[in-house]
């Protein structure tokens, strides 16, 4: 196995006694999966994801990727952020160079390598723009193309797309499954949207809260030319709303 | 461009204005010109001033005293900022010592500073860093502990050394609070100028104010008086565009803050 979490747990002291975000969560994933975690807010999904990524600790239990115990973050791994973290005194093609800043020393070269992944998001033309001059979406693109820079194997996103409008998630959509399967990178993707999960995963892992824990694993056998609009496709969203409404009730956001 | 005219329109009706009323309440009023100058006679001190020479002198010198006691305090002060927002434990330790000294005029200190620095330029240059320094440090030390969390993360998950972080990314995303601080600075140093020349100093704008005291020359107190006004508002003009310019790269428009 490539990511292997085992017994993962982690709670967080709160005025009505402690939370329990994660419980006991296993889960194992192959290189060059894409892997959604998908739950209502509060399901421990991010914390979850934080905790792979080097950024939070757990209180039990071990992550574990290609072998090696994950105690920190390292550039081998990059996370997205809903927020898209980019530095806004600096330029889209400044803020791509950004992670390379520590890899590589030639300045020419990193240029090279940061105009390449800014061609990749589709941004060329915007190279020389401040992040507070672009769009949600492209802002986004150029997160997705810093992280793609320092060539990581894995790429973790939390809620990447939430703060955008429809047409562009699905824009964005398209594209982050294009680059992940050409790429060939390891994804885990946090989401509450569920046609997302369904679009872009090989595997859904559906969680519930409180305590958080893993409800239920969908696989998701798709052509890699998804149609939202197919039956298959309507299908496997159908057994995701399914597993949300089978037990927990206290979600009526996930209702129809 | 029309927002320009508009200002420019604004400033030199508002000082026709003033003027006028001052000239008025002369007239009406009756007083001793020793007492009360004209604003007749105070233009004709101010080209006195000028055409004399001795002002520029101390305006030199006002403003090389400005400088380094206002560039030294803020270095030292973003500095010191930067390291005890990033150490805030530290900073609990030392804040309630800042705490006691900032509500302290600068001028408070004079007489030792006249004692520990003598007389001369040090006195003016002390007081403007005393009275630059907090307002600096506490901006910074407060920017610091809000600098954006994500980009802490980003930093970290690129590996991106401690010192490396503090000065590529703490510094630049704290900037835009540290200006406004570095703005509020530059005003009440410039204040603290005029006071920290007004005792031993042997020349310079507050100096003026003293010669012309003991001289009795009222339209020269007044023209000094003026003159200073007029120099703090062109810095305060001047770092205000700096400030614009800079922030332009940052995202924040003006109307953002404050």
């Amino acid at each position: 196995m490539y990511i292997e979490i085992n017994n993962l747990s982690k709670s967080f002291v709160q005025k009505e006694g402690d939370f329990k975000a994660l419980q006991n969560i296993s889960l194992h994933i192959n290189q060059g999966e894409f892997i959604s975690l998908l739950g209502p807010s509060g399901c421990g999904k991010s914390t979850l994801l934080n905790i792979v990524a080097g950024f939070e600790k757990a209180d039990s239990g071990s992550v574990s990727i290609d072998g090696i115990e994950v105690t920190a973050p390292s550039s081998k791994y990059v996370t997205i952020f809903q927020n898209y973290g980019l530095l806004p005194w600096r330029n889209v093609i400044k803020n791509v160079e950004l992670g390379l800043e520590t890899i590589i020393k030639s300045k020419l070269e990193r240029n090279k390598i940061a105009k390449k992944y800014v061609e990749l998001v589709g941004l060329e033309e915007f190279e020389k723009r401040h992040p507070h001059e672009l769009s949600g979406g492209m802002q986004q693109r150029v997160s997705i193309a810093r992280a793609l820079a320092v060539n990581p194997d894995i790429i973790y996103m939390d809620e990447p797309f939430g703060a955008l409008d429809n047409m562009t998630r699905y824009k964005m959509q398209n594209d982050i499954y294009r680059i992940a399967k050409s790429q060939q990178k390891t994804v885990i993707f946090v989401t509450h949207d569920i046609e997302e999960a369904v679009y872009l995963s090989d595997r859904i892992v559906i969680m519930s809260s409180n305590p958080g824990e893993i409800k239920k694993i969908i696989k998701v056998e798709l052509p890699s030319d998804r149609d939202r609009t197919s039956e298959e496709f309507v299908d496997i969203r159908g057994k995701v709303f399914e597993a949300f409404n089978m037990k927990i009730d206290k979600n009526v956001e996930y209702m129809i | 461009m029309v927002k320009n005219i508009k200002k420019v329109k604004h400033v030199i009706v508002s000082f026709i204005v003033l003027i006028a009323i001052w000239q008025l309440v002369f007239i009406t009023g009756e007083y001793n010109e020793a007492l009360f100058p004209s604003s007749i006679s105070v233009g004709k001190a101010f080209i006195e001033m000028f055409t004399q020479n001795y002002v520029i002198l101390d305006i030199w010198s006002s403003l090389y005293r400005f400088l380094i006691g206002y560039l030294s305090a803020v270095i030292s002060a973003i500095l010191l900022g930067l390291f005890l927002g990033w150490f805030p434990k530290v900073f609990a330790y030392v804040n309630p010592i800042f705490q006691l000294i900032r509500p302290i005029s600068p001028m408070a200190w004079l007489p030792f500073i006249v004692l520990w620095f003598g007389i001369g330029d040090m006195p003016a240059i002390v007081i403007i860093f005393i009275a630059a320094f907090f307002p600096v440090l506490l901006t910074t030390i407060s920017a610091v502990g809000n600098v954006d969390k994500t980009y802490l993360k980003v930093a970290k998950n690129f590996g991106i050394k401690r010192l490396s972080v503090i000065f590529k990314i703490v510094f630049p995303a704290a900037f835009p609070q540290i200006a406004t601080s570095l703005h509020l600075a530059l005003g009440s140093a410039w204040v603290f100028l005029v006071a920290g020349e007004m005792s031993g100093a042997q020349s310079g704008l507050g100096y003026l104010i003293i010669d012309a005291r003991n001289s009795l020359r009222t339209d020269l107190l007044m023209g000094t008086i003026l003159l200073i006004g007029i120099i703090g508002f062109t810095l305060d003009s001047i770092i205000k565009f700096i400030e614009l310019l800079i922030l332009k790269n940052w995202g924040v428009k003006p109307g953002d803050r404050r």
